[in-house]
């Protein structure tokens, strides 16, 4: 009986979605790799075509996110994508993409000093859909612009993502989505010294259509690893609600 | 109408072109040389070096005895067609008509041409310094038939020959001024026949039997009696199209619409000659005499109208069309061959070969400059800020792996000093204090030791170490040169994820 009734509830849900205007890109190949968070997602399906944006307030912080995103990029990219990478302080260092399981000589940066080119160029690279994925270190934002990157990636289904490193306020954006990655002790292998793999809390503040939440999550041999195993509660929370 | 002719002798053609190249050989003697049969053959000389004795073909040996001070330079194959070619289409200004004459000449059909320089003699006159200017020795003669032209240029001292005066002007010339070979002029002078004058008016058929057909063709040909052919170069046509109106155009819509008219026909010529264009240039001629310029560049050659038309749509705001813009030219100056993809197989693939990409990268060139934009390929450096370099291209291979040693993803562009307290030589610090807070280090790896490359920069090696602090935060930290009793420092140098 209660399953007849999480059936009709998850059909219903669907349904609100579609009638919402949501569309997904079906991606079997995220679903693969994002273990637990992928219930947070709307239909249970990271969302491509869309701005995901990523707030960091100190550089430890921006790298533990830069690393979380060169995971998920790790996974969009397969074997033929290419990466543009807008910044108007770029510290970022080539060869070590490398040990995300990256390409780097598939990455264009474009570093621009101006803020507004900087936009216009976002804008630009986020029409081609020659394009992976557009990463974008762009602190502050405001909401009409946002909503000009998401009309953007609307018509070319082109992922953005943006770095806001240290934003002034971090008021309301078009985004889908809102991260905060903090890195983590990493957990020792065997009691061996030395550092293990990277480990991070990634809070996704807010999703649209979907459920926020809290994992704390390593990197380890090219993929996404949660540190205890939260899938049993996750997917009970998912057919309650659903 | 009657044919006139220009003939022009570049006395020293390649060693004009020498010190043209090399200015301070204009005041020494000196020549070209290449090797010949196993010895060093003199192949050019210059005006001055020819005042004093040595000539073409002359062995290096014995011009280096006149002279020992002679300038000895090699002599580059094929450099005297090359620089012919080249002046004859220079020299299409002139004439629609001109043709070489190896291996020192031009000819130029100069038929109804002088009047537009007011005469032969003023049009003659501006040939030969304009090419003097640039830099040649030239002697030239404008005649009724070429024959006649090539002798006076090389052995007469007019420089203009009346209409049907071509025969006076031949008969005071030496018999070389005929075109003739060698030991046919030889036979002339040992026969006595100094001058044109002296043989011409002998029967037909004695000439023939004693210095054969060549001899007689050269010397109807001069006198106009059988038609010598020309074979004019070929000037590559510009790619170039023009667009008048007939009222001036002062808005930007109509702008637009000239430029859109003007890539069409031109993307048009280039996809039937499978070519693409590198850089165009987009003149607007204004009312008032003003030029308007714009220029766009592309990083593939491109014949895409929308796509080189948003280049420069991206560029039309600077032009200024004041009182009006009555003219309109779209030139590409730089066009490279450009042949069509498969498009259908590899259409929305994306990457770095589709040419939505480059379009893109194009757009952002342009607008934002090529400066800023970087593709980086693997080096083979440890040193880290030179373990990568830049691409030339978006296709550009790497040549080497990227290594897989764990690197920081963020690179602090100069390393920061920081205070350090490590508690044995050789171990990784304690803590340290970093933008005035102090960082408790749980963890570490290390050392990596990165020397420095001596053949490229001086200095101190550093001790590599990989950090993490109670929080979780991993920096990368570096110590340089050897542990010794506080002469040592410490950097902090970036943060791993």
């Amino acid at each position: 009986m209660s399953q007849q009734k999480a059936d009709i509830f998850a059909g219903l849900q669907a349904d609100i979605l579609r009638l919402q205007g949501f569309k997904t890109v079906q991606n079997t190949v995220l679903e693969s790799g994002l273990g637990p968070l992928k219930y947070a997602f709307p239909n249970a399906t990271f969302p491509l075509g869309a701005i995901h944006e990523f707030i960091s307030t100190r550089p430890e912080e921006t790298a533990a996110t830069i690393g979380f995103l060169n995971g998920l990029l790790n996974i969009l990219m397969g074997t033929n994508g290419a990466v543009l990478w807008i910044s108007s302080s770029r510290m970022l260092y080539p060869p070590a993409l490398k040990s995300f399981g990256l390409s780097p000589d598939r990455f264009i940066f474009i570093d621009v000093q101006k803020e507004k080119d900087a936009l216009w160029a976002l804008d630009e690279a986020l029409k081609c859909s020659a394009l992976t994925a557009v990463v974008g270190e762009l602190p502050h934002i405001t909401f009409t612009h946002s909503r000009r990157l998401q009309l953007a990636v609307e018509e070319s289904q082109v992922t953005g993502f943006l770095l806001r490193n240290q934003p002034r306020a971090v008021g309301t954006t078009a985004s889908i989505s809102r991260w905060y990655i903090k890195p983590l002790p990493s957990a020792s292998i065997d009691d061996l010294p030395g550092i293990g793999f990277p480990k991070w809390k990634v809070n996704l503040q807010r999703i649209r259509n979907g459920k926020p939440g809290t994992w704390d999550i390593q990197w380890i041999d090219g993929r996404f690893v949660p540190v205890y195993q939260p899938s049993f509660t996750l997917q009970q929370t998912q057919q309650q609600a659903g | 109408m009657a044919k006139r002719y220009v003939s022009i002798w570049f006395r020293y053609l390649t060693t004009d072109w020498f010190t043209l190249r090399q200015p301070p050989l204009k005041t020494l003697p000196f020549v070209l040389r290449a090797s010949e049969h196993g010895r060093m053959i003199i192949t050019a000389v210059n005006a001055i070096a020819e005042q004093q004795g040595i000539t073409r073909g002359m062995a290096l040996a014995d011009a280096r005895a006149m002279i020992p001070s002679l300038q000895v330079l090699d002599d580059k194959p094929d450099l005297s067609d090359k620089l012919l070619n080249r002046l004859a289409e220079w020299c299409i200004r002139f004439t629609p008509v001109v043709a070489t004459d190896p291996p020192d000449g031009l000819v130029l059909d100069a038929t109804g041409c002088s009047h537009l320089w007011g005469g032969d003699i003023p049009y003659l006159q501006n040939i030969i310094n304009k090419l003097y200017i640039r830099g040649y020795h030239v002697h030239a003669a404008m005649a009724d038939t070429i024959g006649v032209a090539w002798g006076v240029a090389r052995f007469g001292n007019t420089i203009v020959i009346e209409r049907s005066k071509h025969i006076d002007a031949l008969l005071h010339l030496p018999p070389q001024a005929l075109r003739l070979e060698p030991e046919v002029v030889e036979r002339l002078h040992k026969l006595g026949l100094h001058q044109v004058k002296q043989f011409i008016r002998m029967p037909r058929t004695s000439l023939r039997r004693r210095f054969g057909n060549h001899f007689m063709m050269r010397l109807v040909q001069a006198l106009g009696q059988l038609d010598e052919l020309l074979q004019p170069i070929e000037v590559p046509e510009l790619y170039h199209e023009r667009l008048p109106c007939l009222e001036p155009i002062v808005t930007a819509p109509g702008i637009e619409i000239a430029l859109q008219q003007l890539l069409e026909k031109l993307c048009a010529r280039l996809q039937r000659e499978q070519k693409g264009l590198r850089k165009a240039i987009l003149k607007c001629y204004r009312v008032d005499g003003k030029t308007e310029l714009v220029s766009i560049g592309t990083h593939l050659p491109s014949h895409h109208v929308e796509h080189l038309f948003k280049l420069f749509q991206l560029k039309l705001a600077t032009i200024e069309p004041a009182l009006g813009i009555e003219l309109f030219i779209l030139e590409a100056p730089v066009v490279e061959d450009h042949y069509p993809q498969q498009e259908a197989m590899w259409q929305g693939t994306g990457g770095l070969h589709d040419v939505r990409l480059s379009e893109l990268i194009d757009r952002l060139a342009n607008k934002i400059g090529i400066h800023t934009i970087h593709r980086y390929l693997p080096d083979e450096h440890y040193w880290p800020e030179r373990s990568f370099k830049a691409a030339t291209s978006l296709l550009e291979k790497p040549t080497t792996y990227w290594p897989d040693t764990p690197r920081p993803l963020q690179l602090l562009k100069v390393p920061e000093r920081i205070d350090v307290s490590a508690p044995i030589p050789d171990y990784p610090p304690m803590l340290f204090r970093y933008k005035g807070k102090v960082i408790t280090i749980a963890k570490a790896d290390g050392p990596e030791r990165i020397e420095q490359e001596w053949w490229l920069q001086q200095g101190e090696h550093r001790d590599y170490y990989r950090v993490e602090d109670e929080a979780g935060n991993r920096y990368w930290l570096f110590r340089l040169g050897h542990y010794h009793e506080k002469i040592y420092q410490w950097f902090i140098h970036g943060f791993f994820a």
